[in-house]
């Protein structure tokens, strides 16, 4: 039983990875760049969020759909400004100026929003009979509890992962999407506006950061201007480890991190948890060089 | 791709101002216009007392400004500004200047804060505000013979000559010109223990702590000496780190499944709000046990407060004392900050006022060198009895650890409530 | 057929590199001595900066050479400098009283440093060097991530039986006027200082040796013609494995080399401190002075050392100004126009480069 709660701890954990890591990969996917800002996006959404229902007492819904508004605007703006500059420079160097972006947003964050940290609402609770909040679900007596974050969570994943998927594999403008994350240069003479395109990747994964920010605070309220940065990376790792590019590969990715870092704190040590995670990352890629689900690319001489 | 020129230039251009901006003495005078912000309200205190002259002492202090523990650094800035601008404003032959530089809580950066304040001709310093980086600063203020007082690093490497819990040996000399306003890091741990066994809290008493903090480990290694000392009964022992504290699933489970009565929490307030509200979605009640870090956890912006109801914790300040000290200084920092200030101001406020009654005493003047002042303020310090917001009859010893005694608070219905 | 103008090109290069560098340190000891004034003209954040800028010097021309001249990115740069750290200060201090004398106990130090860097290179190397792109970068960011980790959990005690080593949980139990050494995440505390800004220089001109000979010997050439095509380079029978570990493990080596001269200069230590923060950080002096280009690493990792000290006067606003100057420096030196204008100002004819982007297709 204690291991089927670590699973569905592990889980809610990983969702939220793999929210975060969707994003990650969709704009890795089409601008093959590693957005290091991504992160900070999150964090940007979730103020954004904060103080719409908190301060000013919107419904939660509401707070959303503005955080989503906010990130996407922020995120074609960085776009433009800083990475569009650089459309033929190498990569790295697209790469140093995304962190210095992060840097960037985490400071402007902590002037405007003062270092102290906020407590995120608790948007889904239910209120007993007695008064008292309820975020989960006890299970067989009390012996495994389904958190309602965990719920929503891999529902919203699975939600957009095939949405993603629908959007990059049947619309026009996802058929564009991948025809410049493939030949950008063919893209173009085809008549696809590659810089057009590219911004709507930034706006839409900049939208998915403003949804991933609400669902990860929801499930660990702290938000403070660097709360974005650790879920960043490990959302890079969950990609990567999915296979880099892949939709799919994302959510897999996620989820797989977040159990293996619950059942190794549980089963090993907490205090090697996150040595443990980055070992069995190694190992995959070792055994599948690109990923779980990654298309190994083939080599051109 | 290749205009190496220009990278040329420009990283040339940077390091010459960089230069420019480092150019020693000359540069400093005319330093920054921000940092000067307290002296500037004290303006017309010193032109009403020009009689004192040479009474303006300078005063350095190193925190996290900028950075994830931000929150520590800025609320003990404040806590001493605010302590600063009441002295100037009484007049009196001691008056402050107070400057603050950014760590960034690294111990390399708060070396070059240091250095920084150094040059600005810091006389006496308030050390950095975290541990790991007053570990560093307290060691070249030392070596410097400048007196060091920190608000809140808490760790026994900041003083220096004292016993490991764990293996009993001496790892870094004492360093004399260091003392401290807080408990260190042992003492709370001790006893912390000792009140749990003494008042019989709990019979099986579970640990979560963060594993690569200096002040967490600190206080869990003397915790799990005094505790098997004493037979208090430690059944599940967990840890997590910067880059996994978020979800404490495991942590909890641990607790609860080894039937855990007591959940004693070494670390400050962020993470453990994260626990208190994660026990509760998975309907693990026992009774909470915090140290002085948890303190502020009441203020957190937007946090259920019932979420703490029960949680004890040994904590030198309660920011709703009724007496008019606490009330004048809530009220300050209220207005300065717009939010309620936690131990780390007070500490900071406490700092202030510790060293101006010893400057007082031993009738220093600003003209006495780093030494001079070091060697009068040690003399007072090891003498002299502190009342401040964060405890009354304060002493000092030679060894630069503070004794006062922790107040055991209880949370109530989302206010502390005195335990004995 | 450009191969002669080239190689004597690039030898001008290298040696105005270490003319550069020898210029600044002369130029450094002078304004720090006595002779201009009492105390000297640097500040005294500067003067205790120059040796971390030594160090970190160092660590940016490690891995340029695997960023610039191997063609690979690596994320995990300061695991090496982690494990260089604190092998090279245990030792440094293990040997406290049998070799009072601070300069042969530094370079012992330091060699200690590279020698476990090396291992660790190796261990490191063999598996990471199978994978290309980003998940050899992912896993690079792994290994730093797991160095991290194991170092938080490591105690290393001393004794007059000698050392003493526990992992997890400290269960030592240490003789008579035993010292604990490495105290987990409490780290290593009370160093006694025996870095100076001369050692950091020696070191600095060393690591240009060994990088400069690698490069320009037929070693060299090969692992370049890896980075620029590999399948190409493999064809005509260079072994890409062996070249590759050349160039990872030399990196690794000297920047065990370089955490051994950074921890001996710095009275604490902790393991967090070489995270993937600190990884980025010397990747951006990397990016910035110029892929494969030594003399721009060097500019580069000190000026972007001192300019978070220099910009203090910004106050609340240093690391937002610090972020600003990044970004605006990389669209800079990356913008067409500016670049087209400086290029006719400075104009070269044939300009050969030996660092091109980090990407071999």
């Amino acid at each position: 039983m204690s291991f089927l709660n670590h699973l569905i701890n592990g889980m809610g954990l990983g969702s939220v990875y793999a929210i975060i890591a969707l994003g990650y990969t969709m704009v890795y996917g089409i601008a093959k760049m590693l957005n290091f800002a991504h992160g900070d996006i999150i964090m940007v959404g979730a103020y954004v969020c904060f103080f719409a229902t908190s301060t000013y007492g919107l419904p939660p819904l509401v707070g959303v759909l503005l955080a989503m508004l906010v990130c996407t605007v922020l995120g074609v703006v960085i776009e433009r400004l800083a990475y569009k500059p650089l459309r033929q420079a190498p990569s790295l160097a697209v790469l140093i100026t995304a962190i210095g972006m992060s840097y960037f947003l985490q400071n402007a964050a902590q002037l405007l929003w003062t270092p102290n940290p906020k407590i995120f609402p608790q948007f889904f609770a239910t209120t007993n009979p007695d008064g008292t909040q309820q975020t989960a679900i006890p299970l067989f007596d009390g012996a495994l509890n389904l958190k309602y974050t965990t719920i929503v969570n891999v529902a919203a994943c699975v939600i957009i992962m095939l949405a993603l998927t629908w959007f990059t594999g049947k619309t026009k403008m996802g058929k564009a999407m991948r025809a410049c994350s493939e030949n950008k240069a063919a893209a173009q003479l085809m008549g696809i506006d590659v810089n057009a395109t590219i911004s709507l990747t930034f706006a839409i994964g900049s939208a998915l950061a403003a949804i991933a920010g609400v669902l990860y605070l929801s499930s660990y309220q702290t938000l403070v201007p660097t709360t974005g940065s650790m879920p960043g990376i490990k959302a890079f790792t969950a990609a990567v480890f999915g296979g880099i590019g892949s939709i799919p590969g994302a959510f897999l990715g996620g989820i797989l991190l977040g159990v293996i870092e619950i059942l190794a704190g549980a089963y090993i040590s907490t205090q090697l948890a996150n040595a443990i995670v980055f070992a069995v990352l190694i190992v995959t890629l070792l055994v599948r060089p690109a990923g779980l689900l990654g298309k190994p690319v083939a080599e051109k001489v | 791709m290749k205009n190496r020129t220009l990278a040329l230039l420009l990283t040339g251009a940077m390091l010459a101002g960089a230069l420019a901006g480092c150019g020693g003495g000359a540069a400093e005078s005319k330093a920054p216009a921000e940092s000067q912000a307290p002296a500037e309200s004290a303006a017309p205190a010193e032109s009403s007392a020009p009689a004192a002259t040479g009474s303006v002492f300078k005063l350095g202090g190193t925190g996290p400004l900028t950075g994830g523990a931000a929150i520590y650094g800025n609320a003990a800035k404040a806590g001493a500004e605010i302590a600063v601008e009441e002295i100037n404003a009484m007049g009196g032959d001691i008056q402050f200047e107070l400057k603050y530089e950014d760590d960034t809580h690294d111990a390399e950066k708060a070396v070059n804060a240091y250095n920084t304040l150094k040059g600005w001709g810091m006389q006496i310093f308030l050390g950095s505000v975290t541990s790991t980086p007053c570990v560093a600063t307290s060691q070249e203020a030392n070596a410097d013979k400048t007196f060091l007082l920190t608000p809140s690093a808490s760790s026994t490497d900041v003083l220096g000559g004292v016993a490991n819990p764990l293996t009993g040996t001496v790892d870094v000399p004492r360093k004399d010109t260091a003392f401290q306003m807080c408990f260190m890091d042992p003492n709370q741990g001790s006893a912390s223990a000792q009140y749990i066994f003494d008042q019989k809290l709990g019979t099986k008493v579970g640990v979560i702590y963060k594993n690569d903090d200096v002040y967490s480990t600190g206080i869990y290694n003397s915790f799990a000496a005094k505790a098997e000392e004493l037979g208090l009964e430690v059944v599940s022992t967990t840890t997590f780190t910067e880059d996994t504290q978020t979800d404490f699933s495991v942590q909890i489970s641990d607790a609860k499944d080894n039937g855990a009565d007591l959940l004693f929490l070494p670390m400050y307030y962020q993470p453990a709000s994260l626990i208190l509200s994660q026990c509760k979605s998975a309907g693990y009640a026992p009774k909470f046990f915090g140290v002085d870090g948890m303190d502020g956890i009441l203020t957190l912006d937007g946090f259920d407060v019932t979420l703490a109801e029960g949680v004890m914790l040994l904590t030198p300040f309660n920011s709703d004392a009724t007496d008019d000290a606490t009330k004048s200084f809530v009220e300050k920092y209220k207005a300065k900050m717009g939010e309620v200030p936690n131990q780390f101001a007070a500490d900071n406020y406490d700092c202030v006022y510790a060293i101006y009654n010893a400057l007082k005493a031993a009738g220093a003047t600003a003209d006495m060198s780093n030494e001079e002042l070091c060697n009068a303020l040690i003399g007072q310090f090891t003498t002299m009895t502190f009342d401040g917001l964060t405890g009354e009859g304060m002493t000092w010893t030679a060894d630069g650890a503070v004794s006062k005694s922790p107040k055991g608070m209880v949370i109530e219905n989302g206010a502390y409530v005195g335990m004995d | 057929m450009k191969k002669t103008l080239k190689l004597s090109k690039t030898s001008k290069g290298n040696f105005a590199t270490y003319g550069m560098v020898i210029l600044a340190y002369a130029i450094l000891q002078f304004l720090g001595s006595n002779a201009v004034r009492e105390g000297g003209l640097l500040s005294p954040t500067l003067r205790g900066q120059l040796v971390p800028i030594c160090a970190y010097v160092v660590m940016a021309l490690s891995l340029n050479l695997t960023v610039g001249i191997l063609g690979e990115l690596s994320l995990g740069h300061a695991g090496f400098m982690s494990v260089g750290a604190f092998s090279g200060t245990i030792a440094a201090i293990a040997l406290q009283n049998t070799i009072p004398a601070g300069g042969p106990r530094l370079l012992i130090a330091m060699v200690i440093g590279a020698a476990f860097a090396t291992v660790a290179g190796i261990l490191i190397g063999i598996p990471v060097l199978r994978l290309n792109g980003d998940y050899l970068a992912i896993v690079t960011l792994a290994f730093g991530e797991i160095i991290k980790s194991l170092i938080t959990n490591l105690y290393v005690g001393k004794d007059a039986n000698g050392l003493h080593f526990s992992f997890i949980t400290n269960n030592m139990r240490l003789g008579e006027g035993g010292q604990m050494l490495l105290n987990g995440p409490m780290g290593i505390n009370g160093i006694n200082k025996i870095s100076t800004f001369t050692a950091g220089f020696v070191l600095i001109l060393i690591a240009l040796f060994v990088i400069f000979n690698l490069v320009n010997s037929r070693s060299g050439r090969a692992i370049m013609a890896l980075r620029d095509n590999r399948i190409a380079a493999e064809s005509v029978g260079i072994p890409v494995t062996k070249y590759k570990m050349m160039a990872f493990v030399t990196s690794a080596a000297l920047a065990g080399s370089a955490g051994a001269l950074f921890a001996l200069g710095q009275n604490s230590l902790i393991s967090t401190k070489f995270d993937f923060n600190t990884s980025i950080l010397v990747l951006v002096f990397v990016v910035l002075g110029g892929l494969g280009r030594m003399w721009g690493s060097i500019i580069a990792a000190a000026a972007l050392t001192i300019l978070p000290e220099a910009l203090r006067q910004f106050s609340d606003y240093r690391m937002l100004v610090y972020a600003i100057v990044l970004i605006l420096v990389m669209l800079a030196t990356n913008n067409p126009t500016l670049k087209g204008f400086f290029a006719k100002l400075f104009r070269k004819p044939e300009e050969v480069e030996t660092g091109k982007g980090g990407e071999g297709k």
